[in-house]
Order: C-alpha cells, then structure tokens, then sequence
C-alpha cells in the first residue's frame, strides 16, 4: 500500500482516493499546470458535488483519473480504486476500469454517441465488453436497459441513429450504456447542460432513480449550485486546478467557508424570495499559466490581506468533514447571503 | 427514393450537355478543321468539299442541333482522320488507358489509405512528418517533371526499364508508378485530416470512457467516421479513370485514350474529341453518383432519399 497523506482517514467505505493529483498540459512552447494537487474521495454509495466556474479543472479530473486525456497532458500524484492504483496501469486494465468500475457520461449526449452505429449496437458494445453477453441475448439486455431509462418503443428505437434522437433522450442512451458495465462510480459531468429546462430536470431524477436501485456512488459536475443542494451528500468547490472547500452539502451552504465559495452562492438566482440582481464574483478566471502567487483568488477576494498573496493557504478542517484552503476561514464571520439557506434544504 | 432518384438523373444529364455543348463550341470556335486536316496546298474546292461532306458549312447552331440529335440516336459521328466511327476508335484505346490507371488507383489506395492513417495516429512523429512532406511533393510536383525524372533515372541511367511505348507489362511500370504516387499523396492527405479530425470528436473519448480498447475505437469507431470524406476523393479518382492519365500518357508515349484526346485536338478532329470528352462526363457523372450513394451507406446522416430531402 501506498501512504496516503492523511487529509482524511481512509476507510473501508471509501471506493475512490484521489491524493496530490497534478495535471500538466504539453503545450509546445510552454507546459501549464491545470491541476495543482487535487484531494478528494468519493465513498460507496456517495454523491459527490463538483462546482466552480468554467475552466477550473472539474473535467480534467475525472478524465485524468480515467486516463482519457490523450498523449499531451501528464498527470501525476495517486488515485486508487478500492485500494488498487489507477494511474499508469496500462491501457488494458483501464479499459476494464472505464465503462465496469467508473462510467462517465458527458455534456453533450448527442456528440458522444458514434454517428455511424445505431443505438442497439453502442448499447450492446458496453454489455459485450464488460458483462461478455453477446447476440440475441445482448440485445434483449439493451432492450431492457433503455426501457429502464425512460426510452419509449425500445425495440424499435434501438435500431435508429443519434441523429434521429433528441438530445435527452441520447443522455438517456448514454446512462443506459454507462448502467451496461454495472459500475460503482457514474461520473456524470454537467449531464444536463446542453438541456432544456425541463429535460434537465428528468435526467435528474432518472440519475437519482438509478442510483437508488443500483446504489452506486455519483460524481455530478455542474454549474448548477441548485442542482448541486438537490442531488449531493457532499460537496467540494473547485478554483483554478485545486479544491478550495469541501463540505457535507447542508453545512456548505448553511456555513460557506470560503469567500468563493461565498461568491458563487451569492450569484445565485433566490428561488424562494423575490428576484433581485446577481451579485457575480468581480474579475475573472485567471489562465492556468498566469496563476497569481499565493492564494488563486486573493485578486477576486473581498476578504484578500497581504498575507493570502504570499503562499497557497493550506488545507484546513474547519469543522468535521468541512475543509477549508483559505488563510483567513474562521476568521470569517459565518454570514450567509439570504438566498444561500433556501437553497439547502 | 423516386424523386431522389430522378432529381439526380435529371442533374446528370444536364451536366453532361453542359460539357458536351462547351467542348463543342470551343472546338469549332478555336480553328477550322478543314485547314488543318487537309495539306496546306489542297485547292480551295476541296477545302469546301470537305467542309461539305462534314456539314461544316451549315451555320452554326444547325451543326450543333445535329450533333444533339446524332447522340440521342447513338451517333457520335466519324473521325475525320479516317473515317471510322469515333466510338469504335476511342473504344479502341481504353483498355491500354485502364491497363494504367486500374494497377495506379490500387497503388494509390494501398499506399494513400494507410499512410494517412498511420501519419494521423502517429501525430507529429517521424512517420507523419515524413507523410506530410511526401504528400506535398506529390501534390506540387507536376506528373510530367515526375515522370521524366523516373525515366531519367529508371530508363537512361539505370537501364532497368523502358523509356516509353506499349509492347510488354514492363513499359507499364513508370507510368503506373507516376501515376500511383501523386494520387496516393492526395489521398494519404485526405485520410491523414479526416482521421485527425474524427479523433478529436467527443464520441472517440466517449468511446474509450466506456472500456473500449483504443485499437478498436480506431477501428470500428474512427475509421467509418474518417471514411466519409476520403470516399470523396477516392471517388473522384474513380471519375478520371478514362481521362486521368492525358499527360502521363504524353510523357510516356503510351496509347491510350488521354494521348488520343491530345492528338484529337491538336487535329481539330472533332467527333473524336467530343466523344472522349462525352465519355469522361459520363464517367465523372457515374463516379458522383456512386460517392452519393456510398455517403448514404456509410453515413446515415446522409441519407437523402431516406428523409426525403431533395438533394443537398
Ligand atoms: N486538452 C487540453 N489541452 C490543454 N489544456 C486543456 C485541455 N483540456 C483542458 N485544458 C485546460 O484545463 C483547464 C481545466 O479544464 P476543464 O475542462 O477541466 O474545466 P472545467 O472545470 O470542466 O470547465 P467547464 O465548466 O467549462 O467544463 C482549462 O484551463 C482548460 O483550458
Ligand atoms: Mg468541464
């Protein structure tokens, strides 16, 4: 075994360990670091939430964890899956890991389905590779499988293109593929977002239906802080390449810790009270090659003192499972913006 | 299907009047044939009998009604070299033309298709970069420099293998190989950027997300999306298969139907010029038509009689 810095204590209800996890893009003429020593775990069975603005490394985590992201980045730090290392184990058994242990579904459903095959087939492909069914068999299986996600006439709709689909129910497609491998971890990243309103809200529930029948543990990417309070056990925010805050999901937005944290709540749409302007956090998203020193958002912070621009605060508990990098968490008083308590529930 | 059918019948035919009615005014328009086809002392009763005799003293838009309706009889009229039918005479010279262009279109599949794949799996190694500058050489250098160069070397200085003529397989060679080698750089080019491209779709990186091994995401994923636009060109290439090879025939002195062609005009023998150039019409009319319908079996996307678009 590996030893593992001890943020927090490993247990055996932790499925997937994510430790120091750096992600460096070969850019040709410069090499920049998108991820600055990720820590995050995800227990069996566990819902975790992972918001921050675009560009902050919520993608790139899970596909460098996955090894899907091509010959250019270089990923360091560990991350292991019930115990067993996942960086650098070989294409072979990662291929056994993708799709059977850790499934991932993406943002456009339409554009991750291969134009050329009918749906039937891409569905029987994941139960071919990693439950062996093949033939009549199979497609009886991916029959059931679509039927399960909400796809009228399965029969006949397994023999259409994407094409000739929309694109929810293409998102459902993929989740029946990603339920073919019987995984124990969906990654799920921003399911919902090339989706309107109310087909977002159906990809939700079917997300959390399946996960009550199968009982596997759910990473859900998204913008969506709403989203985010509705669906998650916990929750971790994400500022340009590393995890700023993470909390169960009720005391991260009773007790936002961090003013980014604070930030993004505070642009928050009020669902219960009267509408009122979005306060957006000022500034934007630095690149990753032009990082400030110290603190990454010290030059957004409202709470900034000279000391936050000198060195990366470190990773501090705040509160039981509530971490917190942020100099001056505590510090802070614990003023939550109206709207952010009508968003827990 | 029907009217998709008949909508493309209907453009391919209006495409091959169009060639068959410019090559016919730009021919006459270009010189008279009587003058060149007959000795320049021949008396000037002559010329007109000629003239006479091949209609080319009616006026113009006579001349070309009669040839319209002489090719919906199957008339395509006789050479006025030697009498004989021009069909017979072109039919004649496509065996030695296919006999060139058959063997260099396999050569240009069996090299272009998987050097561009191979290049674009292998971005930016030695192999690509080696791809890339072969297919720029191909593609720039003139097949009339390309061929001289491989006599040049094949033919004077090596002594290896004839310069020119047609009597055995081994005169075959460099003007296949000429052939062969700039088609396959288009090709390899082609394949090269499709496969690029069709790597950098989301649906590859969903692919490999869901366990599939990364040689058979290339292969049952990647390749039939990177087919689509290389069964373009490829098809293409299947429309000059009768015409393609004018100028290595030249060079090469090879008596096909493209040396023909050259002779034709240089003589100003019309029936035989436009009857090579109807048949290359036809020949490209049919190589579009075949793409479209390859496109609706590989792509489903791109099935135009099956959503009953009208075309594109
Ligand atoms: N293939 C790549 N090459 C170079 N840089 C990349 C690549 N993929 C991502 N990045 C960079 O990595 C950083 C993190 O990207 P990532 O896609 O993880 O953001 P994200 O948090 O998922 O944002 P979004 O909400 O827009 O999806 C960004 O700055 C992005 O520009
Ligand atoms: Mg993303």
């Amino acid at each position: 075994m590996v030893a593992l810095p001890d943020v927090e204590p490993a247990t055996d209800r932790r499925l997937v360990d994510i430790r120091g996890l750096t992600v460096d893009f070969d850019m040709g003429a410069r090499v920049s670091r998108v991820l600055h020593g990720i820590d995050l775990s995800i227990d069996k069975g566990e819902v975790v939430g992972l918001v921050g603005e675009s560009g902050c490394g919520k993608s790139v985590t899970w596909l460098a964890v996955l090894g899907l992201l091509g010959p250019r980045a270089h990923v360091g730090g560990i991350a292991t899956l019930g115990g067993e290392p996942l960086l650098g184990i070989g294409d072979e058994r990662l291929s056994r890991v993708r799709g059977g242990r850790i499934a991932m579904i993406f943002q456009d459903p339409t554009a991750c389905l291969n134009p050329v095959k009918r749906i039937g087939a891409q569905v029987c492909e994941a139960l071919h590779l990693h439950r062996g069914i093949v033939g009549e068999r199979a497609r009886a299986e991916a029959r059931r499988l679509l039927d399960r996600v909400g796809i009228a006439a399965a029969a006949q709709r397994m023999n259409e293109y994407p094409h000739q689909m929309s694109g929810g129910m293409n998102q459902r497609v993929m989740i029946a593929t990603a339920l073919a491998g019987e995984p124990d971890l969906l990654v799920a990243d921003e399911p919902t977002t090339a989706l309107d309103a109310t087909i977002q809200a159906q990809i939700l529930d079917l997300l959390r239906e399946v996960r009550r029948d199968t009982g596997m543990a759910m990473v859900l990417i998204s913008h969506d802080l709403g989203v985010v309070a509705e669906n998650c056990d916990r929750v971790a925010v994400m500022y340009c390449g590393r995890v700023v805050e993470q909390a169960p999901a009720e005391r991260l937005f009773e007790k936002p810790s961090h003013p980014y944290t604070r930030g993004l709540l505070a642009a928050l749409p009020d669902l219960a009270g009267p509408t009122r302007r979005l306060e957006s956090i000022p500034g934007n998203v630095p690149e990753p090659w032009n990082l400030p020193t110290g603190c990454a958002f010290a030059p957004r912070c409202g709470a900034c003192r000279d000391f936050c621009t000198g060195t990366v605060p470190p990773y501090r508990a705040v509160a039981a499972g509530h971490l917190v990098a942020c100099a001056r968490a505590g510090f802070l008083h614990h003023a939550p913006s109206a709207q952010s308590s009508a968003v827990a529930r | 299907m029907m009217r998709y059918l008949a909508i493309r019948g209907l453009r391919a035919i209006l495409t091959i009047a169009f060639v068959v009615t410019f090559a016919f005014f730009i021919l006459r328009l270009s010189g008279d044939p009587a003058l060149l086809i007959l000795s320049p002392e021949a008396p000037p009763e002559a010329v007109e009998a000629f003239r006479k005799s091949w209609g080319l003293d009616r006026p113009l838009w006579e001349q070309y009604l009669r040839y319209f309706v002489a090719i919906f009889e199957g008339n395509l009229g006789r050479s006025m070299r030697d009498g004989r039918p021009a069909l017979d005479l072109v039919m004649d010279r496509v065996p030695a033309t296919l006999m060139l262009t058959l063997p260099a279109f396999a050569l240009k599949l069996l090299i272009g298709v998987p050097a561009g794949i191979f290049a674009a799996l292998r971005r930016n190694s030695f192999v690509d970069r080696l791809v890339i500058v072969c297919s720029v050489a191909g593609h720039s250098v003139p097949s009339f420099v390309l061929g001289l160069v491989l006599v040049l070397l094949f033919a004077v200085n090596l002594n290896w293998l004839p310069s020119g003529g047609a009597d055995n397989w081994k005169h075959a060679i460099l003007p296949v190989v000429t052939l062969g080698t700039a088609g396959a750089a288009i090709i390899a080019r082609f394949t090269r950027s499709a496969m690029l491209e069709v790597l950098g779709q989301p649906y590859v990186r969903a692919a490999l997300a869901k366990g599939v091994p990364w040689p058979s995401v290339v292969w049952r994923h990647a390749l039939p999306n990177a087919a689509i636009p290389t069964v373009t060109i490829i098809g293409f290439m299947v429309g000059t298969l009768i015409a393609g090879a004018v100028v290595v025939e030249s060079v090469f002195s090879w008596p096909g139907v493209g040396r023909m062609l050259v002779v034709g005009v240089a003589n100003r023998d019309l029936a035989v010029v436009q009857c090579v150039l109807l048949l290359v019409a036809m020949c490209m009319v049919a190589s579009n038509f075949t793409v479209d319908l390859l496109y609706g079996w590989i792509d489903p996307r791109l099935r135009a009689w099956a959503t009953g678009a009208s075309g594109h």
